[in-house]
């Protein structure tokens, strides 16, 4: 524990050493315990097959995989997959709809481009949910003209999820087009290149980082998404993998607790994964926009 | 107006080869002209849409929603002015993102300022005349002396209907949304029906097995709501049934057949009665600021209201203070070289942030589980703490959870801001002789709040209404008792909105939105502060 030093520095020992480098380790090590214990809790509770809540309080106490298997004839596979379907295309039109006004904002100058912009910070500050009673008297009277995007239809959820796109992140992605050097689409131009191809083909290509966080975000921002998602999908084969797991995790009679860490376990390995390896652009994307606005 | 705008000074305008693709004047290599790939893909894509939005059109036509189907108009004429335009080359690519906006954003706010101002919910959901037709049809009883009528329950697809043999012999079919009308070659044998061509005779085990659905069914003789209807107990005697109450289209009041009563509109959207009887369903009227005023006036709602408007702020103000204060001193304890393993720790530390936020409160409200949870249970030896049902403790459950949700977000944008923080400033100081303390709070918080403080104005917006945590970990409970909304000790505004409009029994679409409206003013203020702090709108 004490060869803490670098070779240059003298090597503290006893009191300093606790004082100055020891007690910071305590912190670490009683934190992470706080921050890993209930991720294991949800672990161990997965593999126990029996499956209540009191059950699953010795951790690690039974391994089967009961729990996994059972999952897939309660509906759990078409949970993922819708959420899959919505996340993957919200955040797809997303990056599109987005990369394309952001494109818009930072190339051209027309008129209103600058109360487009304001607008478009204005509308920032207003999450979309809050307007959930709305969105759902919306899509009830969508029913009757376009099944296709009305109420309990996995596309009207992803089209509500588009409508948020562009106040949330052209704002992101005009910062990020704008240190993109003009010079280049200008020498593109004049080799003769339309402004569709120098969007798609050079554009695009250079902004592809903040694509990527932009793409992410939104896909674990509607993976996670609840109170939208709840009000427009009401049948539970259409759920998403959040409605899905609340009503397992919510219904504490029928013990469904094994099923639901089970369904936690393998729901947030994705998100964990994509997290972990992409951390470092997330967390600049998320600093970055918050501090555009 | 055109791309030319942003190279001015590049192209020179006496050179005809680089015209080209910019206004197509000159027409003989424009990019719109070209057949090429992208310009086929263009005219599929906007074909689709239009056909899609023909189709609309012609579908809200059928059901006469005259917004939708002029907002489909504009938009079709909106998409096809400018895909096919050779100027307004923003409106290209603003188009869709715009559209999308419109529809499921601004439209939703300025609808939700509309309903806030209505009575639109449980029993005043559609028009007039809606509830006129609806009025008379669950009033009506069995007229009296009316002869029973043979009848046959018969199936076309999924939709039940009746064939019924008439005084006059004559066979009639018809459904719930079509009326009877006389169906010619039907066979009839013994006084029964027994085949209807184009429909399917229901058999007895058929008969009792649907017995729900055909008790309940009603076909009416006409359109009119007045016309009366056939309904049958057994599945082979029809009656004749016919509104109680009569509907005086030149009076615009309903009339009680039995003992003349006389129901009048009244201002609140019902057929009310001298002595105050109403008849449901009603309508939607507006009611101007009632449903603002609702809170405060109804004496069962004004405490609870007044409460969980201040948990809102306290919790949104504790779950930024707590989580900024753990998240800056674990940064600070690891913006120190001399640690190691200060990657491993950091990884580790961020996983409750990596884990998706709404499986985390799932989890913790079971580990927090009152006779079950692994906290009572294990952590504290079996102990029977309520951390969800008690009033106080719930709170603290609550915050503590988002504490864990949330501390790693500001461990990561502290530790971010902590680096940037040039470390000769810090040496500098120290040679002055400022101790530990001194250089915390007179150098480093304040050059680290030049950054995080519009974080933290977020990060307040965002817990303010963060809907998921409450409604996950608690649902907002304990419950207030005798409110007449479910509404609870944990309960913020956003997921009392929820409540209200969904989960109260009678749904209040319009309270709910006008709590809504209560929220955008109050989140509109604090993005202003926020903006006034980063002057972002100077950027632009």
């Amino acid at each position: 524990m004490a060869r803490t030093a670098p070779l240059q520095e003298p090597r503290l020992r006893g009191r300093r050493w606790w004082s100055e480098i020891g007690w910071r380790h305590v912190v670490g090590v009683v934190m992470i315990a706080i921050c890993v214990l209930p991720l294991l809790y949800v672990l161990s509770a997965s593999l126990n097959p029996g499956g209540t809540l009191t059950g699953s309080n010795e951790l690690f106490r039974t391994f089967s995989l009961q729990n996994y298997v059972d999952l897939w004839p309660r509906q759990f596979g078409s949970w993922a997959l819708n959420s899959l379907l919505v996340s993957g295309v919200t955040a797809i039109g997303t990056v599109l709809m987005g990369g394309a006004a952001a494109y818009a904002f930072s190339r051209f100058r027309f008129r209103g481009r600058r109360a487009g912009l304001t607008t478009l910070l204005l509308v920032q500050m207003f999450p979309q949910m809050l307007a959930f009673v709305a969105l759902f008297l919306l899509l009830l009277s969508l029913n009757e003209v376009f099944p296709a995007i009305g109420l309990n239809t996995q596309l009207g959820l992803i089209c509500v999820y588009l409508g948020g796109a562009l106040g949330v992140n052209t704002f992101l992605m005009y910062g990020f087009f704008n240190t993109v050097p003009r010079e280049l689409d200008e020498a593109a131009k004049i080799d003769g290149a339309t402004h569709a191809q120098i969007f798609w083909t050079i554009i695009l290509r250079l902004v592809a980082p903040i694509l990527a966080v932009v793409g992410l975000l939104s896909f674990i921002g509607s993976y996670g998404e609840f109170i939208i998602a709840r009000v427009v999908l009401q049948r539970p084969e259409r759920f998403t993998l959040a409605l899905g797991l609340y009503n397992w995790a919510a219904d504490e009679r029928n013990a469904r607790w094994g099923l639901f860490a089970a369904g936690a376990v393998l729901a947030a390995i994705p998100v964990v994964l994509l997290f972990l390896f992409l951390q470092r652009y997330i967390v600049g994307g998320l600093t970055a926009g918050s501090v555009k606005g | 107006m055109s791309d030319q705008s942003t190279l001015p000074e590049v192209v020179p305008d006496d050179d005809p080869g680089t015209e080209r693709g910019r206004r197509g004047t000159r027409g003989t290599t424009s990019h719109a002209r070209s057949i090429r790939p992208g310009f086929i893909a263009k005219l599929i894509l906007i074909g689709t849409v239009d056909a899609l939005g023909v189709y609309g059109v012609l579908a809200a036509w059928a059901v006469q929603s005259w917004g939708i189907l002029a907002f489909l108009v504009v938009a079709l004429a909106v998409a096809n002015w400018a895909y096919f335009s050779r100027r307004m080359l923003p409106a290209k690519y603003l188009v869709p993102g715009l559209l999308f906006l419109v529809v499921y954003q601004l439209y939703a706010m300025g609808y939700t300022g509309y309903v806030a101002f209505t009575n639109y919910g449980d029993g005043h959901n559609s028009t007039k005349s809606d509830a006129i037709s609806q009025i008379a049809a669950q009033n009506e009883r069995r007229v009296e002396g009316s002869p029973a009528l043979p009848l046959t329950v018969v199936r076309q697809g999924d939709d039940l209907g009746f064939a019924v043999l008439t005084e006059d012999d004559d066979v009639e079919v018809g459904t719930p949304d079509q009326p009877f009308a006389v169906a010619d070659d039907a066979t009839v044998e013994g006084g029964r029906i027994t085949a209807v061509p184009g429909w399917d005779v229901l058999g007895f085990a058929e008969v009792a097995q649907d017995q729900e659905a055909i008790t309940s069914l009603r076909v009416p003789f006409s359109e009119d709501a007045d016309g009366g209807s056939v309904r049958t107990q057994d599945g082979s005697t029809g009656y004749v049934f016919r509104s109680a109450l009569e509907y005086d289209a030149a009076a615009d009041t309903f009339t009680d057949t039995d003992d003349g009563t006389v129901y009048t509109p009244s201002a609140s959207g019902n057929f009310v009665s001298e002595d105050g009887e109403r008849l449901t369903p009603g309508w939607r009227v507006g009611v101007g600021f009632d449903n603002f005023t609702s809170m405060v006036t109804d004496s069962r709602m004004a405490g609870p209201f007044a409460q969980i408007f201040l948990w809102t702020f306290a919790f949104a103000f504790l779950s930024v203070a707590t989580t900024f204060a753990l998240g800056l001193f674990l940064a600070i304890t690891f913006n120190e070289r001399r640690v190691r393993g200060r990657r491993i720790y950091r990884s580790l530390l961020i996983l409750p942030y990596a884990f998706p936020g709404f499986l985390s409160a799932l989890v913790w409200r079971g580990m927090l589980n009152e006779r079950f949870g692994f906290v009572n249970d294990v952590v504290l030896g079996g102990a029977s703490i309520g951390w969800l049902t008690d009033p106080w403790l719930a709170k603290v459950a609550v915050i503590g959870v988002n504490l864990w949700l949330g501390f790693p977000y500001m461990f990561l944008i502290c530790t971010g801001a902590l680096q940037s923080i040039p470390s000769d400033m810090v040496e500098a100081a120290r040679i002055d002789g400022a101790g530990r303390w001194r250089i915390f709070r007179s150098l480093t918080l304040p050059m680290l709040m030049v950054s995080v403080a519009p974080l933290l104005i977020s990060s307040f917006a965002f817990n303010f209404n963060n809907f998921s945590l409450i409604y996950m970990l608690t649902g907002g409970g304990p419950n207030f008792i005798g409110t007449p909304y479910v509404v609870g000790h944990t309960d913020i505004l956003i997921s009392m909105v929820y409540s209200v409009a969904f989960e109260s029994g009678v749904k209040q679409y319009g309270v709910a939105s006008a709590l809504s409206i209560l929220i955008f003013i109050i989140v509109g203020v604090i993005s202003y502060l926020g903006f006034r702090r980063t002057r972002t709108l100077e950027e632009i």
